[in-house]
């Protein structure tokens, strides 16, 4: 190879990539996979977003929704209009106005099927979207209208509480009209892009991660500290760590379960725990004989050493847990029922699980042999292991059957041919009801457990058209309570955000939607 | 010799095409989809991704498009990187791994036959165990023991050089030393054991007869024959370190092409996954041309008419 070639190729590669002093650095635990709100899907993605964008409404420090384009906005008696009022002084990286027009247009372009948006079904409760998006009614048809420049409507299907929750998702933000309709899919370019939030992109580089610049037409400017921020991604998070540990990097999430001791020992308050909405758990399949009866369901629930699991096999990253509405959400203040037996000592529950087993005539001298289909990830071998380890006394034998990420979940959706399957599930909202539509009996694909209740669903769908909050409540406790009887799966423990967070940052405030905007941070000398 | 280059890179292509084929093929009868990452998607939804990147046309017609994209320089969207395009993620990932792999190839095309020479030269010296444990070290411990424990203790314990990263000429030097360290150890052992070979041959033999200085015999008539059996490794060689590394790649956290072969299959990218194979094969069918064409030049006996 002659070195004119790699000089070439020297400048070419190296001719980005500036770092400041007062730059932040962030590590993000994935690829920065797409930047238009409408398209993109990881955290990752909305973390940068969050930065780039300001919504209707916004998530503060700790996660609190506030005023973000809009400034104050009214609910109809009935739940279901919502008419917003937007700020005069908003205005995009380029200089334009932000109008009411502009939220329509990109709330259209989110449900016009030729977007092929990734989650617009998040925001099915506009009225009339679901049938736009499957392309039976035009995208003029959707329920959000501007009446004037400062002034947005938003009709909804039914009363929605967790609706302004919705609103701070990165499929709700507003893009630029004319950018998008010159630029087209590449309007994302950092030479295209056209932002209105606190940081305007300068680089984005698949693998390697963005770099933002403060925006000087944001209309909170003045309170922004950070000028500069780098998200760099990481794969790996032993790398993350190790950039951190050099100096290289500020923050760092997903650190590996089994370094976390060291790094706590090590690094003391920099590391964060913070219980997060991603639960995890082990779907009973009711389709499988032996799984029909509920108190085998039951008795394999009691089983389960949830806290051997979280402290031993994951090292304290995560909390035992035994309901199915994860601790945190809003609009739940009646909270979940009580599990009777999550007070009981584990052996007074192994005894009770052992003879529950036994009187149906399973015992380690007559065992069953049921499959568990898990995925590939860091622990989730020595996860399973231990579950089928619990297990074993009670006359269960465990197949493990173990599939990609990919291959897993597309066989839970298309087979049935499982016993038990592993699954996490991570909230798109903080409602209970992110928690609990999945075992509806009209949820085919993802309802793994083939679970069929109709006083459920009818609680639900009850729930769904009460706008009273507190009688909405008491609908849905009802309604998980049937769950937690019926446990088409066994609650087994809730991730933990874990965080390596620099002491030169300042807030930073732990959430458990792991919510950390960077025009809230300030860098000090610390 | 001309004449037989064209005949080489015609005949290249059906090569490629089969390549292209199977991985087509063997991509899609891998479980699961680009859209099958855990959070289910609503079918609505779904019919519209489905028809937007063609995955509700059969099969077969969506190889022949591809097939027929590819052959006008298209290699279609990303399903995973929505707002790029295969031709652009590996057009910014490309030069970074060549950049990578030309330097480590460069160090271990110098180290490694310079090392395995010395040995050779002074069989069963101390010299010689000391080059042939090095190489014995640089074979057996593979990449992903020795760049973490690089990165651990020239970045993060002494903290001479960057950790990791991108962007700066001092994240090269841990990554190319990870990355040359075994094809400088394979080299050298390569060398070695030709070189020890070549010395005792005939017509190294005639030419020390003739009396010519030592120095001749060994770089102008011992080496160049010595270089034989290296020169048939370096064409592999050279297509796998330019194409991108995923192990260095990830523990140095480098923007390469490497991790989206892996990364891409993860995540059933399926255009991604084609993109990195075509550009793979085409590597590897130029570097084993130029490897042939070298042979030619090396050995007085191949010739191509």
């Amino acid at each position: 190879m002659r070195p004119s070639f790699l000089t070439v190729f020297a400048v070419l590669t190296f001719c980005c990539g500036t770092a400041f002093a007062e730059t932040l650095s962030r590590g993000l635990p994935n690829n920065v996979e797409a930047l238009d709100p409408h398209r993109a899907q990881l955290s990752s993605d909305a973390d940068v977003l969050r930065d780039l964008f300001e919504g209707l409404v916004v998530h503060d420090a700790q996660a609190n929704v506030i005023p973000g384009v809009a400034t104050e906005w009214v609910v109809s008696e009935d739940g279901t209009l919502y008419t917003f009022t937007l700020r005069e002084d908003s205005r995009w990286s380029n200089g334009d106005p932000i109008t009411s027009e502009d939220f329509v247009y990109s709330f259209r372009r989110l449900m016009d099927p030729a977007t092929a948006a990734t989650v617009p079904d998040l925001f099915f409760p506009i009225l009339n979207s679901e049938a736009v998006n499957g392309g039976e009614l035009p995208v003029e048809e959707l329920g959000v209208r501007a009446p004037d420049a400062t002034t947005l409507e938003i009709e909804l299907q039914a009363p929605t509480p967790y609706f302004l929750d919705l609103l701070t998702f990165m499929a709700a933000l507003p893009v630029h009209r004319p950018s998008v309709e010159e630029f087209g899919n590449a309007f994302v370019r950092p030479e295209n892009m056209v932002t209105n939030g606190a940081y305007t992109l300068v680089e984005n580089v698949v693998n390697q991660g963005v770099v933002l610049e403060k925006s000087e037409t944001f209309h909170a400017a003045d309170s922004v500290d950070v000028e500069t921020v780098e998200y760099i991604s990481f794969e790996d998070a032993a790398t993350c760590v190790r950039g951190f540990e050099a100096g290289e990097v500020m923050t760092c999430a997903d650190l590996p379960p089994e370094d976390t001791k060291r790094l706590q020992a090590e690094y003391g308050d920099a590391v964060r725990i913070t219980p997060s909405m991603r639960a995890h758990s082990i779907v009973f399949n009711l389709d499988s004989e032996t799984l029909q009866d509920s108190e085998v369901r039951r008795a394999l629930s009691m089983a389960i050493d949830r806290e051997f699991l979280a402290e031993e096999i994951f090292a304290g990253t995560m909390v035992p847990n035994y309901k199915l509405v994860v601790p945190g959400v809003n609009n739940y203040p009646t909270g979940s029922p009580d599990v009777d037996y999550e007070s009981m000592s584990l052996l007074d529950r192994e005894d009770l699980a052992m003879e529950i087993m036994a009187d149906r005539g399973f015992s380690t001298d007559t065992p069953v042999t049921l499959q568990l289909a898990y995925y590939e990830r860091d622990n989730e071998r020595s996860f399973v292991t231990a579950i089928a380890d619990m297990w074993a006394p009670l006359g269960v034998e465990l197949e493990l059957i173990v599939r990609d990420l990919s291959a897993h979940y597309s066989h839970l959706a298309e087979t049935s041919d499982y016993d038990f399957a592993r699954v996490s599930w991570i909230a798109d909202y903080p409602d209970p009801q992110n928690f609990l539509y999945q075992h509806l009996s009209s949820t085919i694909a993802w309802n793994y457990a083939n679970y069929r209740n109709a006083e459920f669903d009818a609680l639900m769908d009850q729930a769904a058209r009460t706008s009273d909050l507190s009688k909405r409540s008491q609908l849905l406790q009802d309604a998980e309570g049937l769950l937690l009887r019926d446990l088409p799966f066994a609650p087994v423990m809730i991730s933990a955000q874990t965080e390596l967070v620099s002491p030169r940052i300042e807030g930073w405030e732990d959430n458990s939607l792991s919510v950390n905007p960077s025009r809230f941070i300030r860098l000090t000398d610390g | 010799m001309l004449v037989y280059t064209i005949r080489r890179v015609v005949g290249a292509i059906p090569t490629i095409l089969i390549v292209v084929t199977l991985a087509f093929f063997m991509m899609r009868i891998a479980p699961g989809g680009p859209f099958d990452r855990g959070r289910p998607m609503d079918p609505t939804v779904l019919a519209n991704l489905d028809a937007t990147f063609g995955f509700d046309e059969p099969l077969w017609r969506q190889y022949l498009i591809y097939l027929v994209n590819l052959a006008q320089g298209d290699m279609g969207p990303s399903f995973i990187y929505r707002d790029q395009r295969v031709a652009e993620i590996i057009g910014s990932g490309l030069p970074v791994s060549m950049l990578l792999g030309g330097l480590a190839l460069t160090l271990a095309v110098l180290l490694g036959p310079t090392l395995g020479s010395l040995a050779a030269l002074r069989q069963n010296s101390i010299s010689d165990y000391a080059v042939s444990s090095v190489a014995t070290f640089g074979i057996t411990i593979p990449n992903f023991v020795a760049a973490p424990i690089l990165s651990l203790v020239f970045g993060v314990m002494l903290g001479w050089l960057p950790a990791q990263g991108w962007g700066d000429w001092r994240q090269l030097i841990l990554p190319i030393v990870a990355l040359s360290l075994p094809f400088v150890a394979i080299i050298a052992r390569l060398t070695r054991g030709a070189m020890i070979e070549a010395l005792r041959s005939d017509h190294v033999r005639t030419a020390r007869a003739y009396g010519l200085p030592a120095h001749t015999v060994v770089l102008k008539h011992a080496l160049r024959a010595a270089f034989l059996p290296v020169a048939g490794y370096l064409g592999p060689a050279a297509a796998s370190l330019l194409t991108g590394s995923i192990v260095i790649e990830q523990v140095f956290n480098l923007p390469g092409i490497g991790r989206h072969f892996v990364q891409g299959a993860i995540n059933r990218d399926y255009t991604l996954v084609m993109g990195t194979v075509v550009v793979i094969a085409v590597f590897v069918v130029l570097f084993n041309l130029m490897v042939d064409l070298l042979y030619s030049v090396l050995d007085p006996r191949v010739r191509y008419d």
